[in-house]
């Protein structure tokens, strides 16, 4: 009847078919999920892909790579390693004893300004060999200490630094605090003092919210084995700016941590000396101790090592795009040889 | 009125079954002692002595965990895992100050796994529940008292109540039957559900309780039966019955198995002697084998081999640590801001061993991340979805049953991609298991134009066209098929029979007298419907239905059964009339597999006493008189063309009996019927076989038991696959081969080898009936026989053989020091044939072929002989079809049809097997980048412990951000289509071979993460120190090192994932790009929490990394350096060694699907041209005459 609208008659078998109240009620419902036949793109690496792959890398990569290292290559960077020319001749044999004896170590440096900085110039200490990620230093400290003036006594977690001999608690308790770098540096340039500006060198959120406005150093190095610099009971912590850039422990054993920022420019040629007093002891573990000034890019400090890297991966996919295309135009893939076949390589079996 | 009249029967007289009495008496005797103590009080619910006795309720729970045993049980079975239970110590461990992370954690992820998985638990069991809640909630008749009768549940039958089951209900517990509605008290029971068997079960009461027939007979029965305590033995059964102060012994003909149906009777009455767990069948079941696949235990494997790995980076951490820690006092290097003097035992250096002792462990906390703590979930999460797919796949439901596929197991998806052997039973497996009478001979001719799926596969190899008695049936085929839906059983064509056109053919009379035979000599029992007046029938098999039926057809309606006659509305050949007979029914001399033969005896209208037989044909020709040969030869001629068609055989015969002759056999009969001796079976045999003699030769009949639908397709599909098949089957040697050549499981070009026992030495030693020469000489013979096989597959590398053994001959190739010969012969062979094999020798064959190989097997069956060999194969599937549930209760997964096999293996198989393995992979690459970025930074902190990652971002890695992905891989990833699957069979060796989890891709995948590791971990190290990190001249510290790295590694895992993928649906997109995308959100949500919260975390995101170019710039650039490596490898190896999915994935792209050439040059990658799947293949060209060219 309906044969000749067969548009109709297609659509009333299809429906006779569903609605027919046969027994198959146990019938699968169809669905494109349940059978596996949802949409999907199936890529392949064809050879178009590949190599426009490659390309696109080195595309992106070669130009960042150029901007980076460009970026780079504008920093300027002074480093001057003094933990050995900073120890008087004499004592050079027990450097040791020298750092832990009470005498004056003051020590003079003179930089020479390479090309011109402009300010801000930062003025880093970079330690060597110093293991601030170990974990029994990094452990020994109380955010709650820290942050809370009611929490002072919660010093559990900064054993062996939690108290003085005398049972005192101490603040800012733990290992980090107690072995805060104590070396002071000033600049001169032209017998003129270059002010170094001290504040805003630590993250805004450890200043905020890690460290308490209301929170006083107490007993802080009044045990008989001093480790470092003393802090100035009058401030409170959120503004010992130096600590809280000591207790952002770093990373990895070669590490910067941020002194001050001199906010003049310095010419080229400039001379500037640095007093130093050089207490920190470092000499124990063989440490070295830098002074670095450095300006800043868009990229942040002077570091060849991901402009090359980009540039060297870049260079690499363009070479691999290359050389793909060349394999594809010289051997074209066969199909026909069965050889490729994983399985056929070791005849196993029989 | 049909009611009435079988109930006059008295069926126990035509069997031969023995009644009650008479049981041994040595057995009552043991009633009351150990082992035998139970009571039962029939018929006093309430009363005294029923209540002391506290047996069994009838409520069966067969879920693995009651509510109060679920967590401690479930607990154990998680934590029996090695990793689990890792993790367990690690998660205790972190508890203490040796963790270098926060214990909460730690343990939220573990929590969060077991709770999964346990939770998985719970739904399985859950489920189980339903059904036990359905099964106690059915409903029965139970006596209340008074002969009253009412509906109650299951749960609530006790023993010693006396229940009324009627037709086709199940019985609620083990019954002793009383009485039924028959007058003898007989009733028909089904056990399917027990041993598979369909046919009809004859159970009798004791004669003294018999006469209820009434509710109101109950109200005053009393009786005490003593029997044994529950046993799982089905077949036996001790107990007296106390009836009006007398002792009946009871046997196994009186009780009513729980689970069994009770059939063609209206209502028993029985009283209940075993509850719930008591029951025969409940005692019987035992959980099933427990089966776990190849590649989890070599996941397990890897997993030791990952704990070796963690153990030794612990090690090396740890002397390491142990000598800076030590340094830190004496040495060069007095760290003294770790104030060395003052540390307790962990980091003291005066105690260094210890400390380097104690950092061990928290050395193998911290790298636990090494370790996939959610691979375990993740693959049941992923197998459970998985099994879904293939209940769900529509191309596997059944219309005709109404049968989806069904996976009762989900351990063994993956394994369905690795089938190396499939085992087969040939009936209701590879056949229908419907009978349909198409042939007969009668009187020397052969009748019946029926071409059998046997002669068409022959035809096709001969290459002749399909003329068969004169017609040619390539044209007629289709009409034929259509007309052969009709009638069940039935596909008999041929003018000259039909429409009683019989009556015109030269031996009329000969043609009458074996429709007769076939109208009368059966126990099938009519059923006529009032309404339409039809018969149907209720056979014990259904060779048997297809005789009656047949008969029906033909003009010789068997229409009733009384207690003493047949009644049979005959076609008279003179009057050609209809007219009504009744034959006396005075014996029947029943059929068992010895004497392969049944007998009735029946005195028709005119007198005559009239002995109809029907046997096998080895049987029954020696049975002929001397005048009763006439027409032997054509006979067993036509005999062996049937068999050679793939039919069915029987020889039927008559003779008439004298009523001298007629008596004296009756009184031995008798006698020996009566008889309680142990041998009484034999004394019976003797006695008929006395009888059954100088027959006369009517003629044979031909059933065809046909092939399934889409049988031979299929398995030319699994061989192309390069899977070889065994049939185990029960047939006669012809039979099986020509059915092999009908499946395509024998193919044209194969050499087949054939081992048998039918040499003339062996005939005549076992004609001597030495039995130990018959013994030595056959197991020479077959050794000979191997040894000449394997001779021939060895010196012949450019043909397929196939291997044609017979039971006989494989019971010697199975024996200990034969075996190996035996296997080695088969594995060169492509097919292999076991005829007349026995279920225990099936089940045999699978363990050496499983054990013998090393690879999976799957066994395939549908009847309860299949059971010892889908339990003993490593995979076992079921057929639903119509021999019962037992295969399908014992099975991994069952199908309706044997077809469904094909795209169950080739494409669920080989998806979940390419799925899981990658997935699997895709998991150790996953943590072995992750864990070794935590292991290189522990060497930048002297392997202090302090992990590179905030505790949090540690714990999360495997819960939030790369676990979804991974699922997504484990469920929906196709390397190739559906359609190419199957297009392309040979792409299943890929799961064969395992290609896709060798050790080479698996230590590759963890190469792969040692390299992701290895530049993510250098390139943000040297990239982001020590210098300034962004404009304002801060330094990157412990936090944004940590969590820039960590950016890294996600971005690295989920891009590596979209790289592999080759199936990218909506859903791949949302997962991956949302794992990375849920990492900003909740690095974004994490810092904004409180800092004591989030500690190294806070506002890290949002104050250092997002504003600094410096971490995007990181971040791309590891990334891509990462995948670089992966992604080489990949373009040359898609482009230049391509694996053979990879060889389909170019065809697809290139658009060359359809081109036969290029589809043929990738389907014919052969392995070794004399194996498997080769012969398939190359009569899958398109032109055959090519393949003859090149060789």
């Amino acid at each position: 009847m309906n044969s000749n609208t067969p548009s109709t008659s297609a659509g009333g078998t299809g429906s006779a078919d569903s609605t027919a109240p046969r027994r198959n009620s146990k019938r699968p419902k169809y669905s494109r999920f349940t059978q596996q036949e949802l949409p999907a793109c199936k890529p392949i690496l064809t050879p178009k892909w590949v190599i426009s792959a490659f390309l696109l890398v080195s595309v992106i990569f070669i130009p960042i790579g150029v901007v980076s290292l460009f970026a780079s290559r504008n920093v300027v960077e002074i480093i001057d390693r003094y933990e050995t020319d900073c120890i008087p001749l004499d004592s050079r044999n027990d450097k040791v004893g020298f750092i832990q004896s009470p005498q004056d170590k003051t020590c003079n440096r003179t930089l020479t300004v390479p090309k011109r900085m402009k300010q801000p110039i930062y003025v880093y200490y970079q330690l060597d060999n110093f293991y601030q990620n170990h974990r029994r230093y990094v452990k020994s400290r109380s955010d709650q200490q820290l942050r809370n003036p009611g929490k002072e006594d919660d010093t559990s977690s900064c054993d062996p630094e939690d108290t003085t001999a005398d049972g005192m608690r101490i603040v800012p308790c733990g290992l980090i605090a107690w072995s805060l770098f104590n070396d002071t540096y000033d600049f001169t340039r032209n017998n003129q003092p270059v002010t170094l500006n001290k504040r805003d060198i630590s993250w805004k959120s450890d200043r905020d919210h890690k460290f308490g406005k209301k929170v006083y150093p107490k007993n802080f190095q009044n045990n008989t084995l001093v480790g470092g610099a003393r802090l100035d009971p009058s401030k409170s912590l959120s503004e010992q700016e130096n600590l809280i850039v000591w207790m952002r422990t770093a990373a990895l054993p070669t590490f910067r941590k941020l002194y001050g920022k001199i906010e003049v420019d310095l010419q080229a040629g400039d001379v500037i000396n640095v007093e130093l007093q050089n207490n920190y002891n470092t000499y124990s573990f063989n440490g070295k101790k830098k002074l670095v000034l450095s300006t800043t890019s868009w990229l942040g400090g002077k570091n060849d090592f991901l402009g090359i890297a980009y540039l060297v991966v870049g260079g690499l996919c363009f070479f691999l795009a290359m050389v793909f295309t060349i394999i594809y135009l010289v051997k074209p893939r066969q199909l026909g040889d069965p050889s490729y076949l994983s399985w056929n390589r070791n005849p196993g079996g029989r | 009125m049909g009611k009435d009249r079988r109930k006059k029967l008295h069926l126990s007289k035509i069997y031969s079954f023995r009644r009650g009495k008479g049981g041994f008496k040595d057995d009552n005797a043991q009633i009351g002692g150990p082992g035998f103590s139970r009571v039962v009080y029939c018929n006093e619910p309430g009363g005294f002595e029923a209540t002391t006795k506290n047996y069994a309720s009838n409520y069966v729970r067969t879920t693995k965990y009651t509510a109060a045993s679920f967590l401690p049980k479930a607990l154990f079975e998680q934590f029996r895992r090695v990793a689990n239970f890792y993790f367990l110590v690690t998660g205790s461990l972190s508890f203490t100050s040796l963790a270098p992370y926060s214990a909460v954690s730690a343990v939220i992820p573990l929590i969060i796994f077991i709770g999964a998985a346990m939770v998985k638990e719970g739904i399985e069991d859950w489920r189980r529940k339903q059904q036990d809640i359905e099964m106690n909630n059915r409903k029965v008749k139970k006596h209340r008292g008074g002969g009253v009768f009412d509906h109650t549940e299951w749960r609530n039958i006790r023993v010693g109540d006396i229940v009324k089951v009627e037709k086709n209900e199940f019985f609620p517990a083990d019954l002793i039957l009383l009485s039924s509605s028959y007058d003898d008290a007989i009733c028909y029971v089904e056990t399917m559900n027990l041993d598979g068997e369909t046919n009809l079960k004859l159970k009798q009461a004791l004669e003294d309780t018999s006469y209820i027939h009434d509710d109101e007979n109950l109200s005053d029965f009393r009786a005490t039966i003593k029997c044994e305590d529950p046993n799982s033995n089905l077949y036996a059964f001790v107990g007296s019955m106390e009836f009006e102060e007398q002792q009946h012994p009871l046997s196994p003909q009186q009780l009513l198995l729980r689970d069994s149906q009770l059939r063609n009777t209206d209502y028993i009455y029985g009283a209940v002697i075993f509850t719930g767990h008591d029951t025969k069948v409940i005692q019987n079941s035992t959980d099933p084998p427990s089966k776990r696949s190849k590649i989890e235990k070599k996941m397990d494997k890897i997993i030791y081999f990952l704990f070796g790995v963690l153990f030794m980076m612990a090690f090396v951490g740890s002397i390491y640590f142990g000598i800076v820690t030590k340094d830190d006092l004496e040495g060069g290097h007095k760290r003294w801001y770790l104030k060395p003097d003052s540390a307790k035992i962990f980091f003291d250096p005066k105690r260094a061993p210890m400390a380097a002792i104690y950092h061990f462990l928290t050395a193998l906390l911290l790298y636990s991340y090494l370790i996939p703590i959610s691979l375990y979930v993740s693959i049941e999460i992923v197998k459970v979805l998985q099994s879904i797919f293939i209940n769900q796949d529509i191309h596997m439901y059944y219309e005709e049953t109404d049968k989806p596929a069904h996976a009762r197991t989900s351990n063994l998806n993956e394994e369905l991609g690795q089938v190396d052997t499939i085992l087969s039973d040939k009936t209701g497996t590879l056949t229908c298991n419907s009978m349909e009478f198409i042939k007969f001979s009668v009187a020397g001719t052969a009748y019946g134009y029926g071409v059998t799926e046997v002669e068409k596969a022959m035809a096709k190899r001969n290459g002749s066209p399909l003329i068969v008695n004169g017609k040619d049936y390539g044209v007629e085929d289709r009409a034929h098929g259509a007309k052969k839906s009709s009638i069940k059983g039935f596909n008999f064509d041929d003018d000259r029979i039909m429409d009683g056109n019989w009556v015109n053919e030269p031996h009329s009379d000969v043609i009458q007298n074996f429709f007769r035979l076939l109208a009368v000599c059966h126990t099938a029992i009519p059923d006529l419907d009032e309404e339409t007046g039809k018969v149907t029938y209720e056979a014990e098999s259904p060779d048997e239905a297809a005789f009656v039926i047949a008969a029906k057809e033909l003009g010789f309606e068997f229409f009733n059964r009384t207690q003493s006659s047949v009644s049979v509305n005959e076609l008279d050949p003179v009057s050609c009339k209809r007219v009504e007979r009744s034959y006396k029914l005075l014996n029947v001399l029943e059929f068992n597999s010895s004497r392969k033969r049944m007998s009735v005896i029946v005195r028709d209208e005119e007198g005559k006493l009239l002995l109809l037989c029907k046997g096998a044909d080895s049987v029954m020709f020696e049975r002929l008189a001397i005048n009763g040969r006439k027409y032997e030869e054509e006979t067993r001629e036509h005999v062996n063309e049937y068999a050679n068609a793939g039919l069915r055989t029987l020889i039927l015969a008559y003779r008439e009996l004298s009523e001298e002759e007629y008596q004296a056999f009756n009184e031995k009969f008798v006698e020996a019927k009566n008889s309680v001796s142990a041998d009484r079976e034999t004394m019976i045999d003797e006695v008929a076989k006395k009888v059954e003699k100088d027959l006369i030769l009517l003629g044979a009949t031909a059933v065809e038991d046909k092939l399934q639908e889409g049988v031979p397709e299929c398995i030319d599909k699994l061989a192309q696959a390069g899977i070889k098949i065994w049939v185990l089957t029960g047939d006669k040697m012809e039979t099986a081969i020509n059915i092999g050549y009908a499946c395509s499981l024998l193919r044209q070009g194969m050499k087949q080898i054939i081992i048998n026992l039918e040499s003339p030495k062996i005939t005549e030693l076992e004609k001597v009936g030495d039995k130990d020469a018959v013994t030595k000489a056959s197991r020479e013979s077959v050794l000979q026989q191997l040894m000449n096989g394997k001779f021939q597959v060895a010196a012949s590398s450019s043909e397929a053989f196939a291997l044609i053994i017979d039971g006989k001959s494989l019971a010697y190739a199975l024996e200990e020091n034969i075996k190996k010969l035996f296997l080695e012969l088969a594995i060169g062979c492509a097919s292999l044939i076991c005829c007349r094999s026995s279920p225990i020798q099936k089940a045999l064959v699978t363990r050496l072929v499983k054990e013998g190989t090393k690879k999976t097997t799957l066994a395939i069956g549908d009847g309860a002989n299949d059971v010892g060999m889908l339990q003993e194969a490593d995979i076992g599937i079921g057929i639903s079809g119509v021999e019962g549930m037992q295969a399908v209760m014992s099975s991994d997964i069952s199908i309706a049809q044997f077809r469904f096999l094909e795209r169950l293996l080739l494409v669920h198989g080989h998806w979940c097997y390419r799925r899981i393995s990658s997935m699997i992979c895709y998991f150790f690459y996953k943590n072995v980048t992750f864990g070794f970025t935590v292991f290189l930074y522990e060497a930048y902190s002297s392997f202090s412990g302090q992990p590179a990652y905030n505790d949090w971002f540690l714990s999360l890695y495997n819960v939030f951000f790369t676990s979804l992905p991974v699922i997504a891989l484990g469920v929906l990833d196709q390397d190739v289509s559906a359609r190419y699957c199957l297009k392309f069979p040979l792409l299943y060796q890929e799961g064969v071979q395992n290609v896709l989890f060798s050790w080479r891709r698996i230590i590759g995948w963890m190469f792969n993460g040692l390299c992701s590791a290895i530049i993510i971990f250098f390139l943000c190290t040297k990239a982001l120190d020590p210098q300034a990190f962004n404009k304002d001249g801060k330094v990157a510290g412990y936090q944004i090192l940590g969590a820039t790295m960590y950016t890294c590694v996600i971005w690295v895992v989920n891009c590596q994932m979209a790289l592999a993928l080759s199936y990218f649906t909506l859903i791949q997109h949302i997962v991956i790009w949302g794992g990375i995308a849920l990492w900003y959100l909740f690095l974004l949500a994490y810092g904004a929490m409180s800092p004591s919260i989030s500690t190294t975390a806070y506002k890290v995101f949002v104050e250092s990394l997002a504003p600094s170019p410096f971490f995007y710039i990181v971040t791309i650039f590891a990334v891509i350096s990462a995948l670089t490596p992966y992604f080489v490898y990949n373009a040359i190896q898609l482009r230049f060694f391509p694996m053979y999915h990879g060889m389909i994935q170019w065809i697809r792209h290139d658009g060359r699907c359809d081109d036969p050439e290029y589809c043929n040059m990738v389907r014919q990658r052969s392995i070794r041209p004399t194996t498997v799947g080769f012969t398939a293949r190359s009569l899958a060209r398109t032109n055959p005459l090519e393949m003859e060219n090149i060789n």
